[in-house]
Protein backbone atom coordinates (compact mmCIF):
# COMPACT_ATOMS: atom_id res chain seq x y z
CA UNK A 1 0.00 0.00 0.00
CA UNK A 2 2.99 2.80 1.11
CA UNK A 3 4.74 1.23 -2.28
CA UNK A 4 1.46 2.27 -4.40
CA UNK A 5 1.17 5.92 -2.30
CA UNK A 6 4.39 6.47 -3.12
CA UNK A 7 4.62 5.66 -6.34
CA UNK A 8 1.00 8.15 -6.70
CA UNK A 9 2.95 10.78 -5.29
CA UNK A 10 5.55 10.57 -7.52
CA UNK A 11 3.36 10.42 -10.65
CA UNK A 12 1.73 13.38 -9.19
CA UNK A 13 4.64 15.15 -9.06
CA UNK A 14 5.56 14.01 -12.22
CA UNK A 15 2.39 15.40 -13.95
CA UNK A 16 3.24 18.97 -12.81
CA UNK A 17 6.69 19.35 -14.48
CA UNK A 18 6.66 22.77 -16.42
CA UNK A 19 5.49 21.33 -19.94
CA UNK A 20 7.48 21.14 -23.50
CA UNK A 21 5.15 23.43 -24.62
CA UNK A 22 2.63 25.27 -22.65
CA UNK A 23 0.44 25.90 -26.07
CA UNK A 24 -0.15 21.95 -26.75
CA UNK A 25 -0.55 21.38 -23.10
CA UNK A 26 -3.15 24.01 -22.88
CA UNK A 27 -5.22 22.72 -26.33
CA UNK A 28 -5.06 18.83 -24.35
CA UNK A 29 -6.70 20.59 -21.35
CA UNK A 30 -9.46 22.49 -23.42
CA UNK A 31 -10.30 18.80 -25.37
CA UNK A 32 -10.38 17.40 -21.48
CA UNK A 33 -12.60 19.88 -20.72
CA UNK A 34 -14.93 19.30 -23.74
CA UNK A 35 -14.77 15.57 -22.98
CA UNK A 36 -15.44 15.84 -19.05
CA UNK A 37 -17.72 18.71 -19.23
CA UNK A 38 -19.55 18.17 -22.20
CA UNK A 39 -19.71 15.10 -22.69
CA UNK A 40 -21.42 14.18 -18.98
CA UNK A 41 -23.65 17.09 -19.20
CA UNK A 42 -26.86 14.50 -20.20
CA UNK A 43 -26.29 11.78 -17.45
CA UNK A 44 -25.83 14.79 -14.90
CA UNK A 45 -28.85 16.28 -15.84
CA UNK A 46 -30.98 12.94 -15.48
CA UNK A 47 -29.74 11.96 -12.53
CA UNK A 48 -30.04 15.50 -11.11
CA UNK A 49 -34.04 16.24 -11.86
CA UNK A 50 -34.77 12.57 -10.38
CA UNK A 51 -32.82 12.64 -7.82
CA UNK A 52 -34.35 16.22 -6.77
CA UNK A 53 -37.61 15.07 -7.82
CA UNK A 54 -37.21 11.87 -4.99
CA UNK A 55 -36.15 13.65 -2.58
CA UNK A 56 -38.29 16.17 -2.32
CA UNK A 57 -41.40 13.59 -2.54
CA UNK A 58 -39.95 11.41 0.38
CA UNK A 59 -39.28 14.95 2.40
CA UNK A 60 -42.69 15.48 1.86
CA UNK A 61 -43.81 11.63 3.09
CA UNK A 62 -41.98 12.19 6.32
CA UNK A 63 -42.86 15.81 7.39
CA UNK A 64 -46.79 14.75 7.27
CA UNK A 65 -47.30 16.53 10.89
CA UNK A 66 -49.71 19.39 10.76
CA UNK A 67 -47.02 21.49 13.40
CA UNK A 68 -44.59 21.33 10.71
CA UNK A 69 -44.84 23.97 7.57
CA UNK A 70 -44.59 22.35 4.47
CA UNK A 71 -42.40 24.85 3.20
CA UNK A 72 -39.71 22.77 5.39
CA UNK A 73 -39.71 20.02 2.63
CA UNK A 74 -38.06 22.78 0.17
CA UNK A 75 -35.57 23.57 2.63
CA UNK A 76 -34.60 20.42 3.38
CA UNK A 77 -34.27 19.20 -0.41
CA UNK A 78 -32.28 22.46 -0.84
CA UNK A 79 -29.73 21.74 1.45
CA UNK A 80 -29.74 18.16 0.89
CA UNK A 81 -29.33 18.61 -2.75
CA UNK A 82 -26.22 21.38 -2.57
CA UNK A 83 -24.79 19.41 0.20
CA UNK A 84 -25.09 15.78 -0.67
CA UNK A 85 -26.89 14.91 -3.52
CA UNK A 86 -24.78 17.23 -6.23
CA UNK A 87 -21.63 16.87 -5.23
CA UNK A 88 -20.90 13.19 -4.15
CA UNK A 89 -23.83 11.09 -6.02
CA UNK A 90 -22.66 13.42 -8.90
CA UNK A 91 -19.06 12.59 -8.59
CA UNK A 92 -19.74 8.98 -7.88
CA UNK A 93 -21.46 8.71 -11.08
CA UNK A 94 -18.81 10.75 -13.16
CA UNK A 95 -15.97 8.26 -11.79
CA UNK A 96 -17.90 5.45 -13.46
CA UNK A 97 -17.88 7.56 -16.78
CA UNK A 98 -15.08 9.76 -17.00
CA UNK A 99 -13.13 7.50 -14.88
CA UNK A 100 -13.08 4.68 -16.47
CA UNK A 101 -12.76 6.41 -19.75
CA UNK A 102 -9.73 8.00 -17.85
CA UNK A 103 -8.31 4.22 -17.05
CA UNK A 104 -9.08 2.44 -19.65
CA UNK A 105 -7.38 5.41 -22.09
CA UNK A 106 -3.96 5.73 -20.31
CA UNK A 107 -3.83 1.66 -19.99
CA UNK A 108 -4.42 1.01 -23.62
CA UNK A 109 -2.02 3.82 -24.43
CA UNK A 110 0.63 1.78 -21.82
CA UNK A 111 0.16 -1.84 -23.49
CA UNK A 112 0.57 -0.65 -26.94
CA UNK A 113 3.68 1.17 -26.52
CA UNK A 114 2.31 4.74 -27.13
CA UNK A 115 3.20 5.79 -23.78
CA UNK A 116 6.81 4.46 -24.37
CA UNK A 117 6.67 6.42 -27.66
CA UNK A 118 5.90 9.02 -25.75
CA UNK A 119 8.92 8.85 -23.71
CA UNK A 120 11.21 8.30 -26.57
CA UNK A 121 10.47 11.58 -28.26
CA UNK A 122 11.28 13.37 -24.76
CA UNK A 123 7.62 14.20 -23.62
CA UNK A 124 6.99 14.41 -20.31
CA UNK A 125 3.95 11.41 -20.43
CA UNK A 126 2.64 11.94 -17.28
CA UNK A 127 2.57 15.44 -17.78
CA UNK A 128 0.69 15.39 -21.35
CA UNK A 129 -1.61 12.28 -20.67
CA UNK A 130 -2.15 12.92 -16.84
CA UNK A 131 -1.85 16.78 -16.12
CA UNK A 132 -4.58 17.68 -18.44
CA UNK A 133 -7.10 15.49 -16.98
CA UNK A 134 -6.96 16.61 -13.65
CA UNK A 135 -7.27 20.16 -14.47
CA UNK A 136 -10.50 19.34 -16.77
CA UNK A 137 -11.43 17.72 -13.59
CA UNK A 138 -11.12 19.82 -11.10
CA UNK A 139 -12.97 22.75 -12.99
CA UNK A 140 -15.70 20.89 -15.08
CA UNK A 141 -16.76 18.88 -11.86
CA UNK A 142 -17.56 21.98 -10.00
CA UNK A 143 -19.24 23.35 -12.94
CA UNK A 144 -21.25 20.08 -13.50
CA UNK A 145 -22.35 20.18 -9.87
CA UNK A 146 -23.47 23.44 -9.90
CA UNK A 147 -25.72 22.33 -13.19
CA UNK A 148 -26.60 19.39 -11.01
CA UNK A 149 -27.66 21.80 -7.74
CA UNK A 150 -29.90 23.92 -9.96
CA UNK A 151 -31.70 20.98 -11.81
CA UNK A 152 -32.08 19.06 -8.49
CA UNK A 153 -33.82 21.83 -7.15
CA UNK A 154 -35.97 22.14 -10.40
CA UNK A 155 -36.34 18.53 -10.36
CA UNK A 156 -38.15 19.20 -6.58
CA UNK A 157 -40.63 21.69 -7.70
CA UNK A 158 -41.28 19.81 -11.08
CA UNK A 159 -42.27 16.91 -8.42
CA UNK A 160 -44.26 19.22 -6.48
CA UNK A 161 -46.65 20.41 -9.19
CA UNK A 162 -47.14 16.89 -10.66
CA UNK A 163 -47.65 15.11 -7.37
CA UNK A 164 -49.46 17.80 -5.52
CA UNK A 165 -47.38 16.76 -2.13
CA UNK A 166 -46.40 20.05 -1.37
CA UNK A 167 -47.53 23.30 -3.85
CA UNK A 168 -45.19 24.53 -5.72
CA UNK A 169 -45.50 28.13 -3.72
CA UNK A 170 -44.48 26.66 -0.24
CA UNK A 171 -41.65 24.55 -2.02
CA UNK A 172 -40.04 27.73 -3.61
CA UNK A 173 -40.89 29.42 -0.22
CA UNK A 174 -38.69 27.08 1.40
CA UNK A 175 -35.90 26.87 -1.21
CA UNK A 176 -35.61 30.81 -0.48
CA UNK A 177 -35.95 30.80 3.09
CA UNK A 178 -32.49 30.47 5.71
CA UNK A 179 -30.27 30.04 3.03
CA UNK A 180 -26.99 30.06 4.00
CA UNK A 181 -24.54 30.45 1.45
CA UNK A 182 -22.03 28.55 3.08
CA UNK A 183 -23.58 25.15 2.07
CA UNK A 184 -22.60 26.17 -1.45
CA UNK A 185 -18.83 26.68 -0.76
CA UNK A 186 -18.76 23.09 0.85
CA UNK A 187 -20.55 21.83 -2.32
CA UNK A 188 -17.86 23.21 -4.50
CA UNK A 189 -14.89 22.24 -2.33
CA UNK A 190 -16.31 18.85 -2.60
CA UNK A 191 -16.46 18.64 -6.16
CA UNK A 192 -12.95 20.35 -7.10
CA UNK A 193 -11.37 17.72 -4.44
CA UNK A 194 -13.48 14.76 -5.87
CA UNK A 195 -12.47 15.93 -9.53
CA UNK A 196 -8.98 15.59 -8.20
CA UNK A 197 -9.41 12.37 -6.75
CA UNK A 198 -11.52 10.88 -10.01
CA UNK A 199 -8.97 11.94 -12.39
CA UNK A 200 -5.76 11.34 -10.31
CA UNK A 201 -6.37 7.96 -9.09
CA UNK A 202 -7.46 6.38 -12.53
CA UNK A 203 -4.83 7.97 -14.46
CA UNK A 204 -2.55 6.25 -11.97
CA UNK A 205 -4.52 2.81 -12.03
CA UNK A 206 -4.05 3.50 -16.13
CA UNK A 207 -1.17 4.65 -16.34
CA UNK A 208 0.59 1.29 -14.70
CA UNK A 209 -1.12 -0.95 -16.37
CA UNK A 210 0.72 -4.22 -17.31
CA UNK A 211 -0.50 -6.84 -19.89
CA UNK A 212 -3.19 -6.57 -22.23
CA UNK A 213 -6.67 -6.20 -22.31
CA UNK A 214 -7.70 -8.01 -19.60
CA UNK A 215 -5.68 -5.60 -17.24
CA UNK A 216 -6.60 -2.57 -19.58
CA UNK A 217 -10.68 -3.25 -17.87
CA UNK A 218 -9.12 -4.18 -14.46
CA UNK A 219 -7.37 -1.10 -14.18
CA UNK A 220 -10.54 0.88 -15.38
CA UNK A 221 -12.41 -1.34 -12.66
CA UNK A 222 -9.76 -0.07 -9.99
CA UNK A 223 -9.72 2.76 -10.61
CA UNK A 224 -13.91 3.69 -10.18
CA UNK A 225 -13.67 1.77 -7.43
CA UNK A 226 -10.82 2.80 -5.42
CA UNK A 227 -12.13 6.30 -6.60
CA UNK A 228 -15.46 5.65 -5.33
CA UNK A 229 -14.40 4.64 -1.70
CA UNK A 230 -11.92 7.82 -1.31
CA UNK A 231 -14.65 9.88 -2.52
CA UNK A 232 -17.20 8.86 0.29
CA UNK A 233 -14.11 9.18 2.54
CA UNK A 234 -13.14 12.76 1.47
CA UNK A 235 -17.36 13.54 1.63
CA UNK A 236 -16.70 12.78 5.60
CA UNK A 237 -13.36 14.68 5.82
CA UNK A 238 -14.42 17.86 4.50
CA UNK A 239 -18.06 18.05 5.85
CA UNK A 240 -16.39 17.07 9.16
CA UNK A 241 -14.14 20.27 8.55
CA UNK A 242 -15.85 22.47 6.90
CA UNK A 243 -19.52 22.14 8.68
CA UNK B 1 27.86 6.15 -32.99
CA UNK B 2 26.42 4.38 -30.02
CA UNK B 3 28.00 2.63 -27.59
CA UNK B 4 26.60 0.33 -25.35
CA UNK B 5 29.35 -0.58 -21.96
CA UNK B 6 29.14 -3.86 -20.00
CA UNK B 7 25.23 -3.61 -20.10
CA UNK B 8 23.46 -5.90 -17.59
CA UNK B 9 19.96 -5.92 -16.46
CA UNK B 10 18.28 -7.92 -14.28
CA UNK B 11 14.58 -8.16 -13.66
CA UNK B 12 13.85 -9.85 -9.99
CA UNK B 13 16.04 -12.85 -10.18
CA UNK B 14 16.52 -12.93 -14.17
CA UNK B 15 19.40 -11.40 -15.07
CA UNK B 16 18.81 -10.85 -18.69
CA UNK B 17 21.46 -9.21 -20.07
CA UNK B 18 24.56 -10.11 -18.86
CA UNK B 19 27.69 -7.54 -19.88
CA UNK B 20 26.72 -6.68 -23.15
CA UNK B 21 28.94 -4.38 -24.63
CA UNK B 22 28.99 -2.99 -28.89
CA UNK B 23 29.18 -0.06 -30.70
CA UNK B 24 26.75 1.08 -33.52
CA UNK B 25 28.27 2.99 -36.17
CA UNK B 26 26.49 5.75 -38.19
CA UNK B 27 25.27 5.22 -41.64
CA UNK B 28 25.11 1.55 -41.31
CA UNK B 29 22.18 -1.21 -40.25
CA UNK B 30 22.67 -2.33 -37.12
CA UNK B 31 21.47 -5.59 -36.35
CA UNK B 32 20.60 -6.60 -33.06
CA UNK B 33 19.99 -10.48 -33.51
CA UNK B 34 18.35 -13.57 -31.27
CA UNK B 35 16.37 -16.65 -30.45
CA UNK B 36 13.29 -15.34 -28.24
CA UNK B 37 14.17 -14.69 -24.82
CA UNK B 38 17.87 -13.90 -25.37
CA UNK B 39 17.19 -10.46 -24.40
CA UNK B 40 17.05 -7.71 -27.59
CA UNK B 41 14.68 -6.27 -27.11
CA UNK B 42 15.47 -5.03 -23.14
CA UNK B 43 18.88 -4.48 -24.99
CA UNK B 44 16.96 -1.70 -27.25
CA UNK B 45 14.80 -0.40 -24.46
CA UNK B 46 18.12 -0.17 -22.23
CA UNK B 47 19.84 1.88 -24.67
CA UNK B 48 17.09 3.72 -25.68
CA UNK B 49 16.11 4.65 -21.87
CA UNK B 50 12.80 3.04 -21.59
CA UNK B 51 14.63 0.06 -18.84
CA UNK B 52 17.48 0.79 -16.80
CA UNK B 53 20.48 -0.55 -17.16
CA UNK B 54 21.44 -2.57 -13.49
CA UNK B 55 24.67 -1.92 -14.46
CA UNK B 56 26.50 -0.48 -17.06
CA UNK B 57 26.55 2.27 -19.95
CA UNK B 58 25.01 3.78 -23.09
CA UNK B 59 26.82 6.60 -24.75
CA UNK B 60 25.43 8.61 -28.16
CA UNK B 61 28.79 10.24 -29.12
CA UNK B 62 30.42 10.09 -26.55
CA UNK B 63 27.78 11.54 -24.03
CA UNK B 64 26.84 9.22 -21.27
CA UNK B 65 23.53 9.02 -21.35
CA UNK B 66 22.58 6.37 -18.53
CA UNK B 67 24.07 9.53 -15.98
CA UNK B 68 21.85 11.66 -17.52
CA UNK B 69 18.56 12.55 -15.44
CA UNK B 70 15.06 13.02 -17.61
CA UNK B 71 15.71 17.28 -18.59
CA UNK B 72 19.44 16.30 -19.40
CA UNK B 73 18.51 13.66 -21.95
CA UNK B 74 15.97 15.68 -23.99
CA UNK B 75 17.92 17.21 -26.26
CA UNK B 76 19.35 13.42 -27.54
CA UNK B 77 15.79 12.04 -27.17
CA UNK B 78 14.60 14.66 -29.75
CA UNK B 79 17.89 13.41 -32.28
CA UNK B 80 15.92 9.59 -31.85
CA UNK B 81 13.56 8.60 -33.86
CA UNK B 82 11.94 4.52 -32.75
CA UNK B 83 9.88 2.40 -34.65
CA UNK B 84 8.05 -0.02 -32.62
CA UNK B 85 6.68 -3.50 -33.00
CA UNK B 86 3.38 -2.58 -33.51
CA UNK B 87 3.84 0.69 -34.81
CA UNK B 88 2.31 2.67 -31.89
CA UNK B 89 0.69 5.52 -33.33
CA UNK B 90 -1.38 7.61 -31.45
CA UNK B 91 -4.89 6.09 -32.04
CA UNK B 92 -6.65 9.47 -31.33
CA UNK B 93 -4.44 11.27 -33.60
CA UNK B 94 -4.82 11.19 -37.85
CA UNK B 95 -1.64 10.07 -40.13
CA UNK B 96 -0.58 13.49 -40.35
CA UNK B 97 -1.15 15.05 -36.72
CA UNK B 98 1.10 11.90 -35.74
CA UNK B 99 4.12 12.90 -37.79
CA UNK B 100 3.58 16.68 -36.90
CA UNK B 101 3.24 15.76 -33.03
CA UNK B 102 6.89 15.85 -32.30
CA UNK B 103 7.22 18.65 -34.49
CA UNK B 104 4.47 21.05 -32.54
CA UNK B 105 6.39 20.15 -29.42
CA UNK B 106 10.13 20.66 -30.08
CA UNK B 107 10.42 23.13 -33.02
CA UNK B 108 9.02 26.98 -33.48
CA UNK B 109 8.12 26.15 -37.27
CA UNK B 110 4.85 27.38 -38.67
CA UNK B 111 1.79 25.54 -39.42
CA UNK B 112 2.75 25.25 -43.50
CA UNK B 113 6.53 24.22 -42.57
CA UNK B 114 5.27 21.46 -40.37
CA UNK B 115 2.77 20.34 -43.07
CA UNK B 116 5.14 20.53 -45.73
CA UNK B 117 7.73 18.08 -43.52
CA UNK B 118 4.66 15.91 -42.92
CA UNK B 119 3.68 16.02 -46.00
CA UNK B 120 7.36 15.10 -47.18
CA UNK B 121 7.50 12.43 -44.85
CA UNK B 122 4.42 10.66 -46.13
CA UNK B 123 6.28 10.72 -49.73
CA UNK B 124 8.78 9.10 -47.97
CA UNK B 125 7.23 6.24 -47.44
CA UNK B 126 5.29 6.04 -50.35
CA UNK B 127 1.56 7.28 -48.79
CA UNK B 128 1.11 10.73 -50.25
CA UNK B 129 -2.69 11.61 -49.86
CA UNK B 130 -3.34 9.49 -46.17
CA UNK B 131 -2.58 12.39 -43.89
CA UNK B 132 -6.49 12.35 -43.16
CA UNK B 133 -6.64 8.88 -42.25
CA UNK B 134 -6.63 7.16 -38.68
CA UNK B 135 -4.21 4.41 -37.68
CA UNK B 136 -7.32 2.03 -37.33
CA UNK B 137 -8.05 2.86 -40.99
CA UNK B 138 -4.37 1.72 -42.03
CA UNK B 139 -3.24 -1.85 -42.48
CA UNK B 140 0.03 -3.09 -40.75
CA UNK B 141 1.92 -2.62 -43.47
CA UNK B 142 1.05 1.11 -44.27
CA UNK B 143 0.79 1.59 -39.71
CA UNK B 144 4.34 0.66 -39.91
CA UNK B 145 5.45 2.88 -42.60
CA UNK B 146 3.39 6.12 -40.86
CA UNK B 147 5.72 4.88 -37.69
CA UNK B 148 8.84 5.58 -40.20
CA UNK B 149 7.43 8.74 -41.22
CA UNK B 150 6.73 9.76 -38.08
CA UNK B 151 10.27 8.86 -36.97
CA UNK B 152 11.61 10.42 -39.56
CA UNK B 153 9.91 13.80 -39.38
CA UNK B 154 12.35 15.48 -36.86
CA UNK B 155 15.30 14.53 -39.14
CA UNK B 156 16.90 11.64 -36.17
CA UNK B 157 20.60 10.83 -35.89
CA UNK B 158 19.95 7.68 -34.42
CA UNK B 159 16.96 5.38 -35.04
CA UNK B 160 15.77 2.21 -33.59
CA UNK B 161 13.87 -0.54 -34.62
CA UNK B 162 11.23 -3.06 -33.03
CA UNK B 163 11.30 -5.80 -34.98
CA UNK B 164 9.80 -4.32 -38.35
CA UNK B 165 8.66 -7.05 -40.34
CA UNK B 166 6.71 -8.70 -37.07
CA UNK B 167 2.64 -9.77 -38.64
CA UNK B 168 3.80 -8.54 -42.55
CA UNK B 169 3.87 -10.25 -45.42
CA UNK B 170 7.38 -11.21 -47.26
CA UNK B 171 7.18 -8.35 -50.10
CA UNK B 172 5.87 -5.99 -47.22
CA UNK B 173 8.67 -6.56 -45.25
CA UNK B 174 11.71 -6.04 -48.15
CA UNK B 175 9.79 -2.57 -48.69
CA UNK B 176 10.14 -1.94 -45.13
CA UNK B 177 13.39 -3.16 -44.52
CA UNK B 178 14.23 -1.54 -48.21
CA UNK B 179 13.18 1.68 -46.77
CA UNK B 180 14.43 1.73 -43.35
CA UNK B 181 18.23 0.90 -45.28
CA UNK B 182 17.66 3.73 -47.97
CA UNK B 183 16.97 6.51 -45.40
CA UNK B 184 20.08 5.11 -42.72
CA UNK B 185 22.59 5.10 -45.91
CA UNK B 186 20.64 8.78 -47.17
CA UNK B 187 20.62 10.69 -43.77
CA UNK B 188 24.17 9.14 -42.50
CA UNK B 189 21.66 7.39 -39.32
CA UNK B 190 22.91 5.35 -36.44
CA UNK B 191 20.22 2.75 -37.27
CA UNK B 192 19.71 -0.20 -34.59
CA UNK B 193 17.22 -2.72 -35.40
CA UNK B 194 16.05 -5.76 -33.14
CA UNK B 195 15.00 -8.72 -35.67
CA UNK B 196 14.91 -12.18 -36.21
CA UNK B 197 14.15 -12.34 -39.40
CA UNK B 198 16.71 -14.03 -41.71
CA UNK B 199 15.64 -12.13 -45.15
CA UNK B 200 16.60 -8.97 -43.05
CA UNK B 201 19.59 -10.17 -41.67
CA UNK B 202 21.12 -11.31 -44.89
CA UNK B 203 19.77 -8.17 -46.94
CA UNK B 204 20.71 -5.44 -45.07
CA UNK B 205 22.99 -6.38 -42.25
CA UNK B 206 25.81 -4.71 -42.26
CA UNK B 207 26.81 -5.03 -39.08
CA UNK B 208 24.76 -7.93 -36.91
CA UNK B 209 25.15 -8.62 -33.02
CA UNK B 210 23.94 -12.00 -32.11
CA UNK B 211 22.76 -12.49 -28.24
CA UNK B 212 22.11 -15.80 -26.88
CA UNK B 213 21.13 -16.12 -23.25
CA UNK B 214 21.36 -12.54 -22.21
CA UNK B 215 25.41 -12.55 -23.79
CA UNK B 216 26.71 -11.25 -26.74
CA UNK B 217 27.71 -14.30 -28.91
CA UNK B 218 29.17 -13.45 -32.25
CA UNK B 219 29.69 -10.32 -33.98
CA UNK B 220 30.02 -9.45 -37.97
CA UNK B 221 28.55 -9.08 -41.44
CA UNK B 222 25.91 -10.67 -43.25
CA UNK B 223 28.63 -11.70 -45.23
CA UNK B 224 30.67 -13.45 -42.40
CA UNK B 225 27.47 -14.83 -41.14
CA UNK B 226 27.30 -17.75 -43.70
CA UNK B 227 30.77 -18.85 -43.06
CA UNK B 228 30.91 -18.86 -39.21
CA UNK B 229 31.44 -21.80 -37.29
CA UNK B 230 29.37 -20.39 -34.14
CA UNK B 231 27.44 -23.57 -33.53
CA UNK B 232 24.76 -21.48 -31.51
CA UNK B 233 24.62 -19.19 -34.48
CA UNK B 234 24.51 -21.18 -37.11
CA UNK B 235 21.49 -22.94 -35.58
CA UNK B 236 19.63 -19.69 -35.15
CA UNK B 237 20.16 -18.41 -38.62
CA UNK B 238 20.32 -21.95 -40.80
CA UNK B 239 16.92 -23.02 -38.49
CA UNK B 240 14.86 -24.42 -41.63
CA UNK B 241 15.61 -26.07 -44.98
CA UNK B 242 15.65 -23.82 -46.75
CA UNK B 243 18.62 -21.72 -45.15
CA UNK B 244 20.41 -24.30 -45.01
CA UNK B 245 20.32 -25.49 -48.48
CA UNK B 246 20.77 -21.86 -49.42
CA UNK B 247 24.03 -21.90 -47.10
CA UNK B 248 25.39 -25.49 -48.62
CA UNK B 249 24.99 -23.77 -52.45
CA UNK B 250 27.14 -20.41 -51.03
Amino acid sequence: MFTSLGRYILLLQLSFRKPEKFKVYWAEVMREMVSVGIGSLGIISIISLFIGAATTIQVAFQLSSPLVPRSIAGSIARDSTILEFSPTISSLVLSGRIGSSIASQIGTMRVTEQIDALEIMGVNAPGYLIAPKIIAGMTMVPLLVIVSITLGITGGWIACVLSGDVSPSDYIAGVQGDFNGLTVRVALVKAVVFGFIIASICAYQGFYTSGGALEVGQSATKGVVYSCVMILFADLVITRLML
Amino acid sequence: MIEVKDIYKTFGDNEVLKGISAKFHAGKNNLIIGGSGSGKTTLLKCIVGLHVPTKGDVFFDDQNFTEMDFTQRVPIRTEIGMLFQNSALFDSMTVEENIMFPLNLFTQQSRAEKLDRANFCLQRVNLEGKNKLYPSELSGGMKKRVGIARAISMQPKYLFVDEPNSGLDPKTSILIDELISELTQEYKITTVIVTHDMNSVMGIGDHIVFLHNGQKWWEGTNHEIAKTDNKELNEFVFASKFMQAAKDKL
